[in-house]
């Protein structure tokens, strides 16, 4: 009878356990939510999402963070792009062409964890270094390059890990169709599109967020980029600087610049689930 | 390709496909295996195996589990092309022709052989699609060909009446015994000389079973149909030819009723008796 008693006393702990974990959770996102809508809501214009920074912007007079968020935007897409055309490819072949239990296999797999962990500002300097020895100033370019180097190991793991969990019973099914590999890889990728969008969230929300990277990378300016070569503004170091403007209506721009930024990742979020659950409805 | 209801699909419908027009078959349509050796690794799993098959009728291989069937069943399509360290030695000739000698088009061969698996695996597209993707990939272009196909081969299976209102829809929305009958009209879809079978109704209930199996006895009027099979009834049901492995030899073969009535190993007698499965 104890022992019975004991088992329900063990379930109820861990609903609650579960539960106030969740609500924990919950409430730290809520508060940071909560705060960026409470300072950044005054501060958002009109002005804000549709004006360069006049002169002494940064002071406190008129104008809006229009450069960061073109410039955020660009960079994501150009960063996106590369890392999308390397790991994609990547994961097919480990997963599909090579054998189950390849060496080779394993060591990318490794090398990929290790990049995983190393800090954005690792990857800020690193691209510095490699645009000093390219020749390549502060520009769009550089940014692109540096945060691509950041989210490939977070889309190429994330995306590795769908692929890795398909059942081997339909590339068998194709093969024994008589499909060619890379006819069996165009059918394997429509049943593996969600987990690509997890994937490319997952890179986005992590690359157009990051400050480290772009700082050295990027650079900074008040204007919109035009071409690769120039410097681009982005909206993390767009809000880093107005936060340390000693006036405080700047300093609610910066809310306000941040509530932009999540209104981004929120409508970026919301099309790619919309896209992605549009092209798989026949997902077995 | 443009969405087409279900509506102008039946239009299509000109004739009674319930007869399958299949293409000539090559003069010499047989399956012959010599001396073949498989290893996996280090382990040797086929043994020796000697073996022709007889066209036009249903050959059942049969034996405890590991006893090397659907190894034996996958050497014939080149399955084990996907799979490293798989050693074959020996030959195995599909219409006079040794699959694993040189200048050989994998692709033609597992064209040749229509494959059902274990559990029913659908592609993942519309039901259409699912038949419709064999023929494609295979080169048929012109929608009313694609159409015909579709329409002919879920009639064939006994899946036309039941799918035809929602042939856009997800394969995944059929029950598993109708993903199976889908996935044989898939396969035949690409118009095979052979179907394969690997514990293709182990995943069924026993009214699909029923279903599959009926299927497979109208297949072999017109292919022949290897079936690895682990219940010996229906081996018994549906087989002319018996193939008794065990430990990756073939210990006994010949003819169903010879084969249970008249067992001439021991091993068989044993196995048959239920002695070891």
């Amino acid at each position: 009878m104890a022992i019975k008693n004991l088992k329900y006393q063990e379930e109820k702990i861990f609903k609650i356990l579960m539960i106030l974990s969740a609500i924990s959770i919950m409430s730290i996102l809520f508060h940071i939510i909560g705060t960026i809508l409470y300072k950044g809501l005054p501060g958002l214009s009109w002005d804000m999402v549709t004006k360069l920074p006049g002169g002494g912007f940064y002071l406190g007079k008129e104008g809006g963070v229009l450069n960061a968020i073109v410039g955020s935007v660009y960079l994501i897409i150009g960063s996106l792009t590369i890392s999308l055309f390397l790991s994609v490819p990547l994961v097919l072949y480990i997963n599909f062409y090579l054998p189950v239990k390849s060496v080779f296999t394993s060591i990318i797999r490794f090398s990929f964890d290790i990049l995983f962990g190393v800090p954005s500002i690792v990857y800020g300097a690193f691209g510095f270094a490699l645009m000093m020895f390219l020749g390549i100033r502060a520009s769009l370019m550089g940014g692109i390059i540096a945060v691509a180097f950041l989210i490939m190991p977070i889309m190429m793991r994330s995306f590795d890990e769908v692929a890795r969990l398909l059942p081997r019973d339909l590339p068998d099914a194709l093969l024994s169709l008589g499909a060619t590999k890379y006819e069996m890889i165009k059918v394997i990728l429509r049943q593996l599109m969600p987990g690509l969008v997890t994937a490319i969230l997952l890179a986005v929300g992590r690359g157009i967020g990051d400050a480290a990277t772009v700082l050295f990378t990027a650079g900074y300016t008040d204007n919109i980029p035009v071409s690769l070569n120039q410097p681009a503004a982005t909206l993390p170091l767009s809000i880093f600087f107005q936060l340390g403007s000693p006036v405080e209506e700047v300093q609610n721009r910066a809310y306000a610049s941040a509530l932009i930024l999540t209104g981004i990742i929120l409508v970026l979020s919301f099309s790619a689930r919309y896209f992605s659950s549009k092209y798989s409805k026949n997902k077995i | 390709m443009k969405n087409i209801g279900a509506a102008s699909l039946s239009e299509n419908r000109v004739s009674d496909y319930n007869e399958i027009t299949l293409r000539k078959l090559p003069a010499s349509h047989s399956i012959s295996i010599r001396d073949l050796n498989v290893f996996i690794g280090n382990n040797h799993i086929l043994n020796d195996i000697n073996l022709t098959i007889p066209e036009k009728s249903i050959t059942c291989i049969i034996g405890p589990s590991g006893c090397g069937k659907s190894t034996l069943l996958k050497t014939l399509n080149r399955m084990h092309d996907e799979t490293p360290d798989v050693r074959i030695e020996g030959e195995v000739y599909v219409d006079d022709e040794n699959i694993y000698g040189n200048n050989i088009n994998v692709i033609d061969i597992r064209k040749k052989m229509g494959l059902l698996a274990q559990r029913p695996c659908p592609l993942p597209m519309s039901i259409f699609d699912n038949v419709a993707y064999g023929p494609r990939i295979h080169g048929l272009k012109k929608r009313k060909a694609i159409n015909q196909t579709v329409i002919q081969y879920l009639q064939y299976v006994g899946l036309w009446d039941e799918v035809r209102e929602r042939i856009r829809t997800s394969a995944s929305s059929l029950s598993i015994g109708q993903q199976q009958r889908l996935c044989l009209a898939r396969g035949l879809a690409i118009e095979p000389e052979y179907i394969l079978g690997d514990e293709a109704t182990s995943a069924l209930d026993p009214i699909s079973t029923r279903k599959i199996e009926e299927m497979f006895l109208k297949l072999k009027e017109k292919y022949t149909v290897i079936l690895v099979t682990h219940t010996l009834r229906q081996a018994k049901r549906i087989a002319d030819h018996i193939v008794f492995m065990y430990m990756g030899r073939i210990i006994e073969s010949g003819p169903t009723e010879e084969f249970f009535n008249n067992p001439k190993d021991k091993l068989t007698k044993d196995y048959l008796s239920g002695s070891f499965s």
